[in-house]
């Protein structure tokens, strides 16, 4: 796609051509609010605007962008579990599909609506069972416990590179069974993916134009004999000799798990060891009872949403709590703001490892629910429990940098010094 | 309304009341029943919301699906003819005192 200027005023930057704001008479009036969720002011720090989005009603319309939104938790929950209403074949970014070509081959999970997607879904759902998991848990753990071993030989390092990016690339390609060159080029290809479900700012343009090898990568990545036998690539190959699924398709879920299932990670450890550097008294809570770890790490993702954002488009008119939707229009749903809403959170904006955090919208909800759950919590719960164990205080040490995604929220840089245990 | 007696690993129980359709998984969460953690909020991922069917009530709620069946497989405490994830039965009036009993550990 061609991207337009993001410095222009808004209301000059109109991406795709809407029809006119239905305002139906026995309806809700819906607020117009003059934010960009893309800005890197937003990125900076979001939270006093996803305050701002919620309390304005129950669904807004974000001029700059042409879009409704939803920012509280119980209109976004209803989004994500109403899919026959809001599709994802349109895409899950910004990008109407019935209007633009995608800018790359549509995913046959993430942007499919059933029945299509029932049958992809069922795939990866037993390429990522909890059969499989247990087979996987060991050696992730051991490979948790050996990353921290290293990090406390060296003190002082930075817990986004070395740790939250180093972990999960260090089991995660292999589970899969990628090959040993070219990894480096997982994580801008995630980067990628993951800004180009935003608008046509500077962030997706810049991403999109040095897309080219990346993509390059991927796709050969995901052939047949690039993927070794055992591993989540070879499997989903496997699925072909059954039938569940042709072999054209079977590259193409490949890539989901690509596409989906590093970044998020990184982003999601980073988000843990963040929380638990800032809230040394969560840390000694965790240090004090092991079987805290798996809860910790999923009160991170609720506490951060790594994954901020993801659009659905409507497929007829609708009424979302009494506000007027027509069809074919873009829902933005704030998933990071209904983590946080007070309407369904008590002390919303404290990080509690003990939390009942079931419900939290951070793996999405419903049919599209992360279907790579399951690795995630794998990861972060064995990184945390081996953190717990082994080191007594994270200590921050420099400057915190954030990192600039449409999607994903995480940090550039963290440094930090573990004492040991 | 129907209701569910839980009764937890150290044989404590609890009887709660639930909604007409509601999934016994569902119910557990509503009602802060610590047995069942029910990660994946019903959609048949994560399999940590496995209960035992109480043996008079095994006949009644219904058979275990082909997707449930292979969840099943990967439960973290053992897996017997009695399992099921509590997602997927579904309360009906008919299910009226059901008892499920919890295992020892879910994740
Ligand atoms: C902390 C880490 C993660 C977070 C926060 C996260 C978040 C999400 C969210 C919010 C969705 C819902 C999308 C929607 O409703 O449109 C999703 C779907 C998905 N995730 Fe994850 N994810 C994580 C890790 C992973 C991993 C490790 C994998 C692969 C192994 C993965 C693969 C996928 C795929 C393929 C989908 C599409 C599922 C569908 O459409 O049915 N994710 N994820
Ligand atoms: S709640 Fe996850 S399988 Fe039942």
């Amino acid at each position: 796609m061609v991207a337009t200027v993001t410095t222009a005023p808004p209301h000059t930057t109109q991406v795709l051509s809407f029809g006119a704001v239905p305002n139906d008479a026995s309806s809700q009036p819906v607020v117009h609010l003059d934010v960009d969720p893309f800005a890197m002011d937003f990125f900076a720090d979001p939270h006093p605007t996803h305050e701002v989005l919620r309390d304005a009603g129950p669904v807004v319309y974000l001029d700059k962008w042409n879009v409704y939104a939803v920012a509280r938790y119980a209109e976004v929950h209803a989004v994500l579990n109403d899919p026959a209403t809001f599709c994802s074949s349109r895409g899950v970014g910004l990008s109407d599909f019935a209007k633009e070509k995608p800018w790359r081959p549509q995913s046959l999970i993430l942007e499919a609506d059933p029945p299509a997607h029932t049958r992809t879904r069922t795939v990866l759902n037993k390429v990522l069972s909890p059969a499989v998991m247990k087979q996987l848990r060991d050696g992730f753990a051991a490979a948790a416990d050996a990353k921290v071993d290293e990090l406390l030989e060296r003190g002082s390092f930075d817990a986004v590179a070395d740790l939250a990016e180093a972990y999960p690339l260090s089991v995660f390609p292999d589970a899969m069974g990628l090959q040993k060159e070219g990894r480096e080029n997982l994580l801008p290809y995630a980067g990628l993916v993951f800004n180009a479900f935003g608008p046509p700012n500077k962030l997706r343009q810049d991403a999109i134009e040095r897309s080219a090898p990346h993509q390059a990568y991927v796709q050969s990545q995901c052939q047949r004999e690039n993927l070794a036998p055992g591993g989540f690539g070879a499997c989903i190959h496997a699925r072909v000799d059954t039938g569940d699924i042709t072999a054209d398709e079977a590259p193409l879920l490949v890539r989901s798990l690509l596409s989906a299932g590093l970044d998020t990670t990184v982003n999601g450890i980073g988000a843990a060891v963040y929380c638990l550097a800032r809230y040394p008294e969560e840390f000694a809570r965790l240090r004090s009872d092991l079987s805290l770890a798996r809860n910790a790490f999923e009160e991170a993702v609720r506490y951060e949403s790594p994954v901020q954002t993801f659009f659905r488009t409507t497929t007829r008119d609708v009424e979302i709590s009494g506000c007027h939707v027509g069809e074919g229009e873009k829902v933005l749903m704030f998933l990071a703001a209904a983590n946080r809403d007070p309407r369904r959170w008590a002390d919303p904006e404290r990080y509690d490892i003990t939390r009942k955090t079931s419900g939290h919208v951070g793996f999405g909800s419903g049919i599209h629910m992360c279907v790579g759950q399951l690795v995630a919590r794998l990861e972060g719960e064995v990184m945390l429990s081996a953190l717990a164990r082994k080191v007594a205080s994270i200590e921050i040490t420099g400057e915190v940098k954030r990192r600039y995604n449409n999607t994903l929220r995480g940090l550039e840089s963290l440094p930090v010094t573990f004492t040991p245990a | 309304m129907p209701s569910i007696t839980f009764i937890h690993h150290d044989s404590r129980a609890e009887t709660v009341s639930a909604n007409d359709g509601d999934s016994a998984m569902y119910t557990a969460l509503l009602h802060g029943i610590d047995g069942i953690t029910g990660e994946c909020g019903g959609g048949a991922v994560c399999a940590t919301c496995h209960v035992y069917v109480d043996d008079n009530w095994l006949g009644k709620v219904g058979a275990v699906g082909a997707d449930e069946d292979e969840l099943l497989e990967g439960v973290v405490s053992e897996r017997l003819p009695n399992s099921r994830l509590s997602c997927q039965i579904k309360i009906t009036e008919a299910l009226d005192g059901l008892v499920l009993r919890l295992p020892e550990r879910q994740v």
